[in-house]
Parts: C-alpha cells; structure tokens; sequence
C-alpha cells in the first residue's frame, strides 16, 4: 500500500511487476500480428480496390463531412427534447404502475397496459403507425409534422423502457428504509416521494444512460418518414456521388458520441458496483 | 400514554410467531425484552408499531384498539418512535436532513424553525461536529446515535429500540448505551429488546423472557437475573451470562 508500483520492493512486487510486462508485451504483439494480417490481406482480395473507391473514398469523404456534420445537428435536436419528456413519462409510468390505491386502479391498469404495448414493438413500427398514420387523419400544418409526430413514437417507445428500468430500482430499495421512513409516521407518498424515489433513480442513472445512447442512434430511423437528418442526409449524399462513404462519415459521427458515452455509463455502473461491495 | 396489549398473536405463513402476549407499558417505564433469536422480540416490537399486522387479540393505545384492520397507522406511528438494529438511515440525504425529515413533512415545520430544536439533541449526543455528514461518512455507533435523534425529533411518547447495539463492533455499543441512559434519566418511555444483558439488569423496571412466542418470565431485574423460576429461562440466562 501506497509504494509506488514502478519502483517494486517486495519480491511479490517485483514478480508481478514481470508478470505485467509479459502480459503486456504479448497482447501488443498479438495484436500487431493481426493488424498486419488485415492490413496486409485484405488489400489483395479481388474487390478491394472497388470497396475501397466506394466506401473509403478520401474525396467523397471531404466534401461530404461538413453536411452530415450539420445534419447530425437535427439529430441531436431531436434527441434533446424527446429526453425530457422521456425521463417525465417513464418517471409517471413507473409510480403509475405502483399505484395501490383501489380508486386509481385504471390508471394502473393503464400504465401496465401502456408498457407492454410499447415495450413488445420494434421501434420501426411504432414510427411507421404514428409518423404516418396520425398526419393520415389529414390535420393542419403544424399537426402533420413527421418531427412532432415522430418524436412522439420515440417518447412512448422509450418512456416505456425508462419506467420499467425505474421500477426495478425502486424493488431494490430495501424494505428496511420504507420500514423505517413508515415508523417516523411519514405518509406512503411521503415515503415514495423523499426516501424511495431518490434512491431508486440514483441507482439506475447507469441503465438509464445506456438507453438514452440507444435513443440517439434511434433518432436516424426518423428518416423513414421525412425529416433530413444525418442518416437521411447520408443517403442523399450517396446518391449524388454514387458513393457509400458518406455513410462511413455518419458513423464516425454517431461513434463520437456513443462511444465515450457509453464509456462513461459503465464507468458509474463500476464505481456504483464498488460503492455497493 | 398507555400502551397495553391483550393476547397479541401474530404468525408468518404457517409459523407461529407471538403466541397470546399480554403486555402493559405505563408511561415513564423502562421494558427490556429478553430470549433468544426467533423467540419473537422483533416481530412483537413491529407489531406494537404497526409495522406488522396482527392476526388475533388487541394492541390499545390510551384505551383506543389500534390494531383493529383499518386503523390508519400514521397517527399512532408518529406517536411511538422505532430504532432499529441496522440503522436504516437514509443514506441520500445527511444526518440533519434524515433528522428533520419526519417533522417538517408531517408538522409541516420549516427547516428554519426546526434546526434550533434539533441542533441541541446532536449536541447532547456528541454529534455536533456530524449534522453535515452522510451516513456513509459515519461510524455504526455514530449512525445509530443519529437514528435515535431522528426517532426523537417526532417527540414520540414511547420508543421502541430492536437490538439496537447488535450490529454494532463491541467498542461501538457503549456509546450507544449510554444514549439510553441519559433518555432513562429523563424519563422516557422505553421498550427493548436486546442482548445486553448487563444493560437490562442495571436500568430496566420490567424484564421480560420470551420463549417460542410467548413471556414466559416477566419481573423486576433482580427477579429474572437472580432467581428465575422457570427451567428454560434459567437455561437461557446460562448461556448468555
């Protein structure tokens, strides 16, 4: 404790000091090998100087960038006031779904019923029924809009998952805290509301961020039913220039995002886990 | 305030678990319940708190049955304070805020108002320096000193403490102990159960020995500790002692 590890004392130190470095040095020549190997082989066979016009074209590549770039914006845009909405309706459904007071029970029945429905469908679909079917009914401009209408199936879709989410943390709040919360004479909405609650959403903001990443890669499906956005946008593109590079660029731009994203949501789950241990 | 209960039995699934108890608490006294674990301490401390639901008898509280289905326990809760074995403070929020929940939701006091009332009790119980940290941030005996004030702050009438010490490092249960004490001195109504034996003698009024979900012995300390008349409560205290 509190040596450092690249002085090593001890004779354990000292032997794991050469364990590590023998780790170290076979996986980085491990993983040469095999970086040499695709680089190496994959450039001979018969396609490749095809795929790498199509989809690896560096000039393609430059003059796109920029649009997906600013196409990438709507997406977020999207994404930044569906969030909100999602996080209140989940948050709704889930005490919904909890509810014990007889006179409520139909609202409960509701949010059950409301999670299923939306939690058993492909997101697709759901974009598809709503994103068409309700401007379908012939509504006025602003009412036809495929960005409100197809937010809209987003919201439900994932409100959905972030109450069930929610919900298995507030069963995982122990028993012993609404026993006690109740022994001071709180009321059960009390209880819910200052002891349960903040636990609960406490312990799920790691699951919870892993389904927000998920809903920014959704957002592209939006382009099934009208609005331009970067995956859209990238389609558009491939057909002016009769290239798929553009959708390597789209990637790139959603890897950028998601990535450290998702880095840093298993970053909390691992320090929750400790924290728990 | 007069607690009394009358044939109280309460079982789980098909396990019973009280078995007809009869118990009178008057205010100002100092009940400690005593036998070995499963013999129904806790789950009696529960019910009396309503925690648990009773199948059969009565719990009443200044002659009202509080115990009959239906009886909304909130009033009657904030009226018998509870500590518990494992602390149970709410670990989001600090020790002053897990104090002044209860009062500022149930009498609607202001934080304001509220914190020279509570600042005296974490004084008295040689917290002063803890009112800002987390439970977390807290030794066992410490959080369990916090859980007591936070009972108190409800000014209940009676207190219920469910082997508080138990999970506590053995160097840790005297500082607690001594909380008892000093709430001995001033008069409180208390029910324990517990394993501190030597606590039991030295403060109790009333020692009571259950055995399979019934008192078996209940007298003075004296009484049970000295000259215990029945067979299993002697083989109890000879294992304890």
């Amino acid at each position: 404790m509190g040596s450092n590890p690249s002085y090593p004392r001890t004779k354990r130190q000292i032997y794991e000091a050469r364990q590590r470095r023998r780790a170290n040095l076979i996986g980085g020549l491990s993983t040469a090998a095999v970086l040499m190997a695709i680089v190496l082989l994959v450039p001979l066979a018969p396609g490749w100087a095809a795929v790498k016009r199509v989809f690896f074209n560096g000039e393609v590549f430059a003059k796109t960038f920029p649009g997906l770039l600013n196409a990438f914006l709507l997406d977020i845009a999207i994404f930044l006031w569906c969030a909100p909405l999602i996080a209140v309706l989940g948050l709704a459904l889930a005490i919904a779904r909890d509810l014990r007071t007889p006179a409520l029970t139909p609202l409960r029945l509701a949010a059950v019923g409301f999670i299923d429905v939306f939690r058993g469908l492909p997101v697709i679909l759901v974009i598809y029924l709503i994103g068409f079917g309700i401007p379908g009914l012939g509504l006025p401009r602003p009412w036809n809009s495929p960005y409100l209408w197809g937010s809209l199936a987003l919201i439900l879709v994932y409100a959905a998952y972030v109450a069930e989410v929610i919900r298995s943390g507030i069963e995982s709040v122990h028993d012993s805290q609404r026993n006690a919360a109740l022994s001071l004479g709180l009321s059960g909405s009390d209880v819910m509301r200052f002891v349960v609650l903040p636990q609960a959403i406490r312990r799920v903001v790691p699951a919870n961020m892993n389904l927000f990443i998920a809903l920014q890669k959704d957002v592209a499906l939006l382009s099934f039913i009208g609005p331009v956005e970067i995956f859209r946008q990238a389609g558009v593109y491939k057909s002016l220039y009769a290239n798929f590079t553009p959708y390597l660029g789209a990637a790139l731009i959603f890897l950028a995002i998601t990535i450290p994203a998702t880095r840093y949501a298993d970053h909390l789950m691992n320090r929750q886990r400790k924290a728990r241990s | 305030m007069t607690l009394v209960l009358e044939n109280v039995q309460k079982a789980f699934g098909d396990v019973p678990v009280l078995r007809g108890i009869d118990l009178t608490i008057v205010p100002g006294q100092m009940i400690c319940l005593i036998g070995a674990s499963g013999s129904g301490k806790s789950t009696l401390l529960r019910c009396m708190n309503l925690l648990e639901p009773i199948d059969d008898g009565r719990i009443l509280l200044d002659g009202v049955e509080i115990s009959e289905p239906g009886h909304d326990p909130q009033p009657v809760r904030q009226r018998i304070g509870m500590v518990f074995q494992s602390y149970n403070l709410f670990p989001h929020m600090t020790a002053v805020e897990n104090v002044m929940l209860a009062p500022r939701r149930v009498h609607g006091q202001s934080r304001a108002a509220l914190r020279p009332r509570v600042e005296p009790l974490f004084a008295r119980f040689g917290l002063a320096d803890r009112m800002e940290h987390y439970p977390d941030q807290l030794s066992g005996g410490q959080q369990q000193r916090v859980a007591i004030i936070r009972a108190l702050a409800m000014r209940p009438e009676i207190m219920l403490f469910d082997e508080i010490t138990s999970a506590l490092d053995p160097e840790l249960v005297g500082e607690v102990l001594d909380v008892l004490r000093h709430l001995r001195g001033e008069g409180m109504t208390m029910v324990l159960a517990t394993h501190e034996m030597g606590f039991a003698r030295e403060l109790a009024d009333t020692v009571c020995f259950l055995d399979q979900g019934r008192i078996l012995e209940a007298g003075p300390p004296s009484q049970i500790f000295e000259t215990p008349q029945e067979a299993r409560t002697r083989a109890f205290l000879s294992r304890v002692l």
